[in-house]
């Protein structure tokens, strides 16, 4: 939907606090959704009976989603594709056809969670193969047939496509971490998680650092974990990176996409880490499952974005005396701008570790055939 | 009027503590200082310059030693240093103008040196010499015999001068201590209207529609900003906020209240931003000789991404801000690593970071420079109080700025006998 057609926009929502919003929005980000603040978790409440009734697990997902419980591309997926499992085991068919209504249902979650949050492109991949499942379903098949194969085929969709994927880009990247390595990682990647555990259980000696960046800060996490299984790590935010590259032997990133021209689509700041790291001539490698690969291609991370809250910006935790934009709101003069991703051109990355090998960059890739 | 040495010692703490924010400020106090110490200097009868530039360059030693990371001492103290030098050369000059000699005798040594080519190097340095002695007796019997040729024209104004030679050595003394003073209130003068010179030149680099983008705080910039919103230029500003400091919060509000369309952005969406962007516009903690900046830390970052973006990289830094040494290794020498807790709470990760438990559980390390260099490959124009430059010019000023003799503030131990 083409959020900057102020028709459209007005017909779907038919909210009334719109007009404070529109003074605030980022003019270059006008066709982008804007972020709508916290009164949506009660407003959802009150429209629960009023939408087309939303199956209670798929309200739960979409509610874990707004409350940026799960933020990981992995972990919003698999979260979403339980929550359509438990659907159809409810789900019984009307009079229609089973594919079209199921479809139909479908779209209509589809469309409660972007209300929620917008889309992950691993989310809309997903999507994508459960809608072709179902409209590849044979029209003898009886009904308890058709839910139990699809059922099958989420359970195998999430075990091939994310799990076991996983565990073949450990065993790739494995095989890029040597004694006496400083990693550098950025941020939480789950991917990333996994090799650097994996490589401490088999007993390799390397130290990481960890670059974190406002406003969501998710590397203390990834911090509290690592430190826990008890690798040596030193933090740091992301201005100091020029300061400590000179020590960094690689650099592994997560990805949210990669897309066809081989952008990598990630978490804003990536592009940076992946910049200040190709200046010191330190390899870049990017941890991306193959499910999440997309046939969209985008030069700059303002084609297509998303947009946070503006006010996780003004405020910043445990420092109380940084309040100086406490009442931006306010001033007409003043907007602040979250962005969520941003896009990393591939002449930055050397190398993306996929669960189907690696893929070396001396030149750009279609991945059209990787898709799928 | 309080004592130089209590000045000194009051300051030496404040630096030490880290209590001065902001080179504009440490510069100006350096050379309130300098000031006062040479004020309150006695200066003995022969050469009061030495006597002058000991006096400084001793206070200088200790003020730098307090804090080796604020160059703006440094630099103070040695563009007091030149001034004395020059204002030295230059009475020299007067005097021995005033004599009836060619004024220019002492820049002639050339002249002389091609009648006595073997002289020349001796002539040179017995010029020197009395440059900064006023030509008398007793300093023409220490020169080498068979430098006659230059001291042979001073002697004849020294013999002539010798009637009045106390009464103008008194006078030429008082007169030096003038003149530096005189000096030296210039150069805070200047120091306090950095900004204003900087900001008039805000009005050819920036038009209408444009874009700029900054990171943390500065008050050159600021005035720049508002100077060309002054002369009905349109444009708009994205603050990156500089984290950990969040001094680009800071920015913002001063920038709004003004009435500039102003967007604040974390620093992590700069490269995302910056293909937007027309002109990065930054302030400098310093600016090194070969044109390298010293910036709070990630403009490395931003530099780069306009360099990659073609975005021109602008410098504002006020004179006072030059400095003429070379950085070498200049992230670990020429920076400071704040505390931790700005980045983490203790709370949280305090049995990480506690390095004196002995053994126990793993150790975190916690980064937090406050300073990022800048080389000057990225940078397109520095914008001083004299005007735009390249970075490859920036150590033709230092010549104008600064005497060779400076750059080693150490005294040497042989001359205090």
């Amino acid at each position: 939907m083409q959020f900057h057609d102020k028709i459209r926009v007005e017909k779907a929502k038919k909210r009334a606090v719109k007009q404070i919003e529109t003074r605030k929005r980022v003019d270059l980000f006008r066709h982008l959704p804007q972020y709508e603040h916290g009164t949506r978790i009660p407003d959802l409440g009150s429209k629960f009976f009023l939408l087309d009734p939303v199956h209670p697990a798929v309200y739960k997902v979409g509610l874990r989603y707004l409350s940026g419980d799960i933020s990981d591309g992995n972990a919003r997926c698999i979260a979403m594709l339980q929550a359509f499992q438990e659907s159809i085991k409810d789900y019984s068919p009307p009079e229609k056809t089973l594919a079209r209504d199921l479809t139909a249902k479908i779209n209509c979650y589809v469309s409660f969670f972007i209300e929620c949050k917008p889309l992950s492109i691993s989310m809309g991949n997903a999507i994508k193969f459960l809608k072709t499942r179902i409209a590849k379903l044979p029209l003898t098949m009886s009904e308890s047939e058709a839910k139990a194969t699809l059922l099958s085929d989420i359970d195998r969709f999430i075990n091939e496509k994310i799990i076991l994927a996983d565990r073949l880009i450990v065993r790739h990247a494995l095989t890029k971490i040597r004694d006496g390595d400083v990693l550098l990682t950025y941020g939480s990647s789950s991917s990333v998680e996994m090799i650097l555990l994996h490589a401490h259980e088999l007993g390799k000696q390397f130290r990481v650092l960890i670059v974190d960046s406002r406003p969501k800060l998710e590397g203390k996490l990834l911090l509290r974990r690592l430190l826990g299984k008890g690798l040596s790590c030193a933090y740091t935010l992301l201005n100091a990176v020029s300061f400590i590259m000179h020590e960094v032997t690689r650099v592994f990133l997560g990805a949210s996409s990669i897309l066809s021209n081989g952008t990598v689509y990630s978490r804003v700041g990536t592009a940076c880490i992946a910049m200040v790291a190709h200046e010191f001539h330190v390899p870049v490698l990017v941890c991306c499952e193959a499910y999440k690969f997309h046939e969209r291609v985008q030069l700059a991370s303002i084609c297509s974005n998303e947009l946070g809250n503006p006010d996780t910006i003004s405020k910043v935790p445990g420092r109380k005396e940084i309040n100086y934009l406490d009442d931006w709101a306010s001033n007409e003069n003043l907007q602040l701008l979250n962005l969520i991703y941003d896009a990393t051109p591939s002449d930055y990355v050397i190398m993306i570790i996929t669960n189907y090998g690696m893929i070396g960059f001396r030149s750009p890739f279609e991945f059209t055939s990787w898709v799928g | 009027m309080p004592d130089a040495h209590a000045l000194v010692n009051d300051f030496v703490i404040k630096l030490r503590k880290r209590k001065i924010e902001g080179s504009k400020a440490t510069a100006k106090q350096t050379a309130e200082l300098l000031r006062s110490v040479i004020s309150q200097q006695r200066i003995p009868h022969i050469n009061q310059s030495g006597a002058l530039i000991d006096a400084v360059k001793g206070v200088g030693e200790q003020l730098i030693a307090a804090n080796p990371v604020e160059l703006a001492v440094g630099n103070i103290v040695r563009r007091v240093l030149h001034i004395i030098r020059e204002e030295d050369l230059s009475l020299a000059t007067a005097a021995i103008g005033g004599l009836g000699l060619d004024a220019g005798s002492d820049d002639d040594n050339d002249v002389d040196g091609d009648e006595h080519p073997v002289l020349s190097a001796a002539a040179v340095a017995a010029a020197a010499r009395s440059a900064l002695r006023p030509p008398s007796l007793q300093t023409l019997l220490e020169d080498l015999p068979n430098s006659a040729a230059v001291p042979h024209a001073s002697s004849s104004g020294g013999d002539s001068d010798g009637k009045s030679k106390s009464a103008d050595k008194t006078s030429r003394s008082w007169k030096l201590k003038h003149n530096v003073i005189e000096a030296v209130n210039e150069l805070i003068q200047d120091i306090s209207t950095c900004h204003e010179q900087i900001a008039e030149q805000a009005v050819e680099h920036i038009h209408q529609n444009e874009v700029i983008l900054t990171l943390g705080n500065s008050r050159t910039v600021i005035e720049f900003l508002c100077a060309a919103k002054e002369k009905k230029r349109s444009f708009r500003v994205f603050v990156a906020e500089g984290a950990p400091r969040y001094q680009g919060h800071v920015l913002a509000k001063e920038l709004v209240s003004r009435g500039l369309q102003t967007t604040v952005i974390t620093d992590s969406a700069v490269f995302a931003m910056i293909s937007r962007v027309n002109m990065v516009i930054v302030g400098a903690h310093a600016v090194m000789a070969n044109g390298g900046v010293i910036a709070p830390v990630g403009l490395n970052m931003v530099a780069l991404a306009a360099k990659r973006h073609a975005v021109p990289f602008v410098v504002l830094a006020g004179i006072h801000k030059l400095c003429p040494l070379y950085p070498h290794n200049p992230e670990v020498l020429l920076n400071e690593l704040r505390s931790p807790s700005d980045l983490l709470d203790f709370g949280e990760f305090s049995d990480c970071m506690d390095f004196g438990s002995g053994a126990g559980s793993t150790l975190l390390h916690v980064v937090n420079p406050a300073f990022d260099y800048v080389p000057p490959k990225l940078v397109n124009l520095f914008i001083t109080d004299t005007g735009g430059h390249n970075p490859s010019y920036m150590y033709r000023l230092i010549a104008d700025y600064y005497s060779a003799d400076d750059l080693v503030l150490q005294r040497k131990p042989a001359s205090r006998n």
